[in-house]
């Protein structure tokens, strides 16, 4: 699109109790610039295209190479990474909101703390016995390695849980990220060894059967990670288990 | 003694969280610090691999010629025996984080697999595709929540380190940070604190580093006393992708994995690092690679039409090759430069990408060069009870750091770090919760006026704007090619960016996560910073490793085989310069 200005529309809000607004700005082309060089040429020239000086916007951000999940936002009406959001091909005035399911503190930035301890609850990690030198780790089927590496590219950016429709400010469905790691950890040859802890976890409240079987968290993950594959595959898990936990064995 | 002493970490990268992870298996109670949650630390960045000597493809290598090429490639100015223990505990790291779950790339025999890098000619780098780091990250991220769940680690997430907490006699009794929500402004005392807060690349604005990499807690303890040495040893990366936000790395790897570099030259590709280098070839550590192209754009002037481009090419191997090896910067790329890599040559130029230097550390050898592990003088800055683990140390790499041995060095710092701690905190004689209370008052109040001062600046300078000139000036005249009259002209620049920034207009009173004061704070410990850097590279009048002076084109180990001490004073850094240790290995010509 051959324009000279790229018209941003913001929205904005001081803080999580106080009213949102929306603030417009126009800044001049520049090639190849993306969401994030936007937002910094603004802190460079805090004006909406009105000429009103304004604070500049709030936002989330670290790596900027799509690999650390901070700066999601819903950009045109779509959740992604801010940083990997090239200019060119968004429709504009280009429309930034925060995402809508997870506490907003201000402007751009929401608190994704519920995905950490999500995390937390389904015991996401290998219990190893120490960080002494107990000699090498299991040997790892090459093709196991290639799918465990598809589910542990997981940045917690949060993309899954903002299209969620079972997912909302209130309800407890820990979401696609967290029982997609389950996966994970189960794939491995010692995380195999306490899958059945990390199962129980999923049967718990806000776990597995909150799933509405949408379909939507697999086309919002910028990773491409299977999520509904995932869900699928731990669905069986948790019913193998379940029978196993009623009949022994 | 002190049964069940505090500790504070600040920085969850690699090594802090290596550090946090062997105080808590030690059962001491920690307290971890960071800017962002910890699972988005810069670490995550690191794409290549790690280095360990495993030699699993019958090459003949050992830990010992690791040793040996990482001292090289650093151009003799790192302290061998640190060195020489990160590289014999690689294999065993390595170990580790596999023992944990990194999906590292595997043999047809399900056996880590290796491959080459910079600056050698052995396959020693274990990888997982090319988000190496992100992967290492997340191991250690999950077993640190696992010592969170059971409540022996507390997570500090958004909160800014502000200063280490001073007693009378001078020894580090806790620290002051910031809610960057609440702007509430604390004290935590603590019996031994870690500073683990990586590397200062957006100090030259426009890095391959992630945009907390500031070095403003580095800068922080450094006007507090601790020593920052080697300052002026910035390694400038050959291959990224120059961005309008950021400079974002193309890793080494694909060189490794056989990406060749060239510029058209009459009508047909010029394998300039190639036709100089035909041992090695694209291979040549990262300083060599950079200046070459360097002279190939801006002396020959053939960069990709006319531009500082040259090209990284992996066209000629099998995509799926490709994807198994590099999926994660074949994605970067394509997704921000737009190109197919599979197809297209890339475009690349060098960019800031690591600090070799940082905060001074001490650490305990026997007679042979072993590191005495558990020592409480391992990773202690010159401030007792002041630790530094990872890129914000000056250890372990000299003059110039060799691709994958930054993950590696993170985590045998974090290694060594927390142990000492342990043991440093559990020989006190008297614990921080002994310390007079006006002791973290007194510290407290000081950083309360700094932002209540920060609050209150209305002028009419721009910070953002600031940095962005703070960036040119650093990138221009303190980077790959560096001249006495520019090194002291853009020292004048930062002194006159240090009386703009007393000019600044805040422009965001708000009380509440408020980000222009955060950024506008650490602007000033940057400039600071950048002063250390600077003037580093003014004084020391030779060539070695990153730091290039045409007009002292030479190693001078006479004269220069020193580290450099720079100590914070009103007036700016004043610069000592103290003897290397070179027991293992004896200093001789670096050639590849």
């Amino acid at each position: 699109m051959a324009t000279n200005t790229i018209e941003m529309k913001i929205k904005r809000q001081d803080g999580p109790n106080a009213p949102s607004r929306w603030e417009e700005f126009s800044l001049p082309y520049k090639p190849k610039m993306n969401v994030i060089s936007v937002l910094m040429e603004i802190q460079r020239h805090p004006y909406t295209k009105q000429g009103v000086k304004t604070t500049s916007p709030v936002w989330d951000c670290n790596c900027l190479e799509e690999v650390c999940g901070a700066c999601s936002m819903i950009i045109n009406g779509r959740v992604r990474q801010a940083c990997s959001a090239l200019i060119d091909p968004l429709h504009q005035p280009i429309v930034l909101e925060p995402m809508t399911k997870f506490p907003l503190v201000r402007d751009l930035v929401v608190d994704r703390r519920r995905m950490f301890e999500a995390l937390k609850r389904v015991h996401a990690w290998i219990p190893i016995d120490g960080t002494y030198n107990l000699g090498p780790g299991p040997r790892v089927d090459p093709t196991v390695q290639g799918d465990a590496y598809s589910l542990a590219r997981c940045m917690t950016c949060g993309c899954c849980l903002e299209v969620c429709p079972q997912v909302t400010p209130t309800s407890k469905f820990i979401g696609a990220a967290a029982i997609a790691q389950v996966r994970l950890f189960n794939m491995h040859p010692t995380g195999k060894m306490h899958a059945r802890e990390r199962l129980e976890a999923l049967m718990d409240e806000g776990g597995l059967v909150d799933c509405g079987n949408a379909q939507n968290c697999v086309h919002a993950c910028p990773k491409e990670i299977p999520l509904t594959e995932s869900i699928a595959a731990m669905g069986r898990q948790t019913t193998v288990h379940v029978l196993k936990r009623l009949f022994g064995g | 003694m002190i049964a069940r002493p505090k500790t504070i970490v600040v920085g969850g990268g690699l090594a802090g969280l290596m550090a946090v992870i062997k105080i808590a298996e030690a059962g001491v109670p920690c307290q971890v610090f960071s800017f962002v949650p910890v699972k988005r630390s810069h670490s995550v960045c690191a794409q290549g691999g790690i280095n360990a000597s495993v030699d699993t493809k019958g090459e003949g290598d050992s830990p010992q010629i690791h040793f040996y090429e990482t001292v090289k490639g650093g151009d003799f100015l790192a302290n061998q025996p640190l060195a020489k223990g990160m590289c014999e505990t690689a294999p065993g790291i390595v170990y580790l984080l596999d023992r944990m779950g990194v999906p590292f790339n595997r043999t047809p025999e399900g056996l880590l697999d290796f491959r080459g890098f910079g600056g050698t000619l052995y396959s020693r780098t274990a990888f997982a595709g090319a988000t190496t780091g992100q992967q290492l990250l997340y191991a250690l991220d999950e077993q640190v929540r696992r010592y969170e769940a059971e409540g022996l680690v507390e997570k500090f997430e958004y909160w800014e380190f502000l200063s280490a907490v001073k007693d009378g006699e001078g020894v580090c009794r806790g620290i002051v940070a910031q809610d960057l929500r609440t702007m509430e402004i604390r004290v935590f005392p603590a019996d031994a604190v870690c500073i683990a807060t990586g590397g200062p690349g957006v100090i030259f604005g426009k890095s391959t580093n992630s945009m907390v990499c500031t070095g403003s807690a580095a800068s922080a303890v450094y006007q507090q006393g601790a020593i920052y040495a080697n300052g002026e040893f910035i390694q400038v990366h050959p291959t990224a992708i120059p961005g309008e936000d950021k400079h974002r790395l193309m890793s080494e790897s694909a060189r490794a994995e056989g990406g060749r570099m060239w510029v058209p030259r009459d009508g047909k590709p010029w394998y300039f690092l190639e036709e100089k280098y035909p041992k090695y070839k694209n291979l040549v550590p990262r300083d060599i690679a950079t200046r070459e192209i360097y002279y190939v754009c801006r002396v020959l002037k053939l960069g990709v039409d006319g531009q500082d481009v040259v090209y990284l090419d992996l066209s000629h191997i099998p995509a799926e090759t490709l994807d198994r090896k590099l999926g994660g910067i074949l994605e970067i790329y394509e997704k921000f430069a737009g190109d197919d890599p599979r197809k297209i040559p890339m475009r690349v130029f060098p960019s800031v990408h690591y600090s070799m230097g940082g905060l001074w550390i001490d650490y305990e050898a026997d007679g042979s060069g072993n590191i005495a592990g558990g020592s409480p003088r391992n990773h202690q800055t010159n401030i007792p009870g002041l630790f530094a683990a990872g890129e914000v140390d000056y250890e372990y790499h000299g003059a110039n750091r060799l691709g994958a041995n930054s993950l590696l060095s993170c985590f045998y710092a974090g290694m060594l770090a927390g142990p000492a701690m342990v043991s440093y905190a559990k020989g006190l004689e008297k614990s921080c919760e002994a310390v007079e209370a006006s002791v973290f008052e007194a510290e407290r109040k000081r950083q309360e006026e700094t932002f209540a001062r920060i609050c209150a600046l209305q002028g009419s300078e721009n910070p953002f704007v600031l940095h962005k000139e703070l960036g040119e000036v650093m990138t221009d005249n303190v980077t790959v090619v560096r001249y006495n009259d520019k090194l002291q002209a853009a020292d004048n620049a930062l002194l006159a960016f240090m009386d703009r920034w007393k000019r600044i207009d805040i422009n965001d009173a708000a009380k509440w996560a408020n980000q222009a004061v955060s950024f506008t704070r650490q602007l000033w410990n940057m400039l600071e910073l950048a002063r250390v850097i600077t003037l580093g590279a003014l004084r020391r009048d030779e060539s070695r490793g990153s730091h290039y002076k045409p007009d002292f084109p030479d190693r001078n180990d006479a004269q220069w085989l020193k580290t450099t001490l720079a100590t914070w004073t009103p007036s700016g850094p004043e610069l000592r310069y103290a003897p290397v240790d070179i027991s293992l290995l004896k200093p001789e010509a670096r050639k590849y």
